[in-house]
């Protein structure tokens, strides 16, 4: 899984109708130290997370289907779940 | 998913025949603040998107599940026109 932030929201009307319904949020990859790597991306929210949480992303077809909950859903990544703390001892 | 621009379109009449009734557009990704991002690539659309419109895609497997029955052969599908999006 990443550790990302919700950027932002996508909204889309005309989409694949497994994906109605999905909430579609923007999510920036982060580092530990909160700084943003790598591109953005878009994932379906499963836990009510809000622009400017941290949360945590799993981006894997299958994985990412469960979390929707809907079966054979053309969905790569979903936010489940939203990060309290991080704990590390700093080397990476 | 990622955000993508429709840049272009491929024409390819000799193809898998899996892919006889698709459409293959030339997508360049975008970062959260729209700007070009990433390699272009060639996705199946699936939601009648068109050159010059900003789409999202999935990558993978679940990319033919929107075709299902039929399982054809991509590995990135356009699943949605985007309306708007706004980042903080």
């Amino acid at each position: 899984m990443q550790i990302c932030r919700v950027v932002g929201t996508v909204v889309s009307t005309q989409k694949n109708r497994k994906l109605h319904g999905a909430k579609l949020m923007l999510v920036q990859p982060l580092t530990l130290d909160g700084e943003a790597r790598g591109v953005g991306l878009l994932a379906i929210d499963s836990v009510g997370a809000g622009v400017g949480e941290r949360v945590l992303v799993v981006i894997e077809g299958k994985a990412a289907g469960d979390a929707l909950g809907r079966k054979g859903t053309a969905v790569d990544a979903a936010i489940i779940g939203i990060v309290d703390t991080i704990e590390h001892d700093g080397t990476a | 998913m990622q955000l993508a621009r429709v840049i272009g379109e491929v024409v390819a009449s000799v193809k898998d025949v899996n892919l006889a009734a698709a459409t293959l557009l030339v997508l360049q990704p975008l970062s959260a603040s729209g700007e070009p991002a990433g390699r272009t690539l060639v996705a199946l659309d699936s939601v009648g998107a068109g050159v010059g419109e900003t789409v999202f895609f999935v990558r993978g497997r679940e990319a033919a599940f929107p075709f299902y029955p039929a399982e054809p052969p991509t590995d990135a599908t356009i699943v949605g026109i985007v309306d708007h999006w706004s980042t903080e």
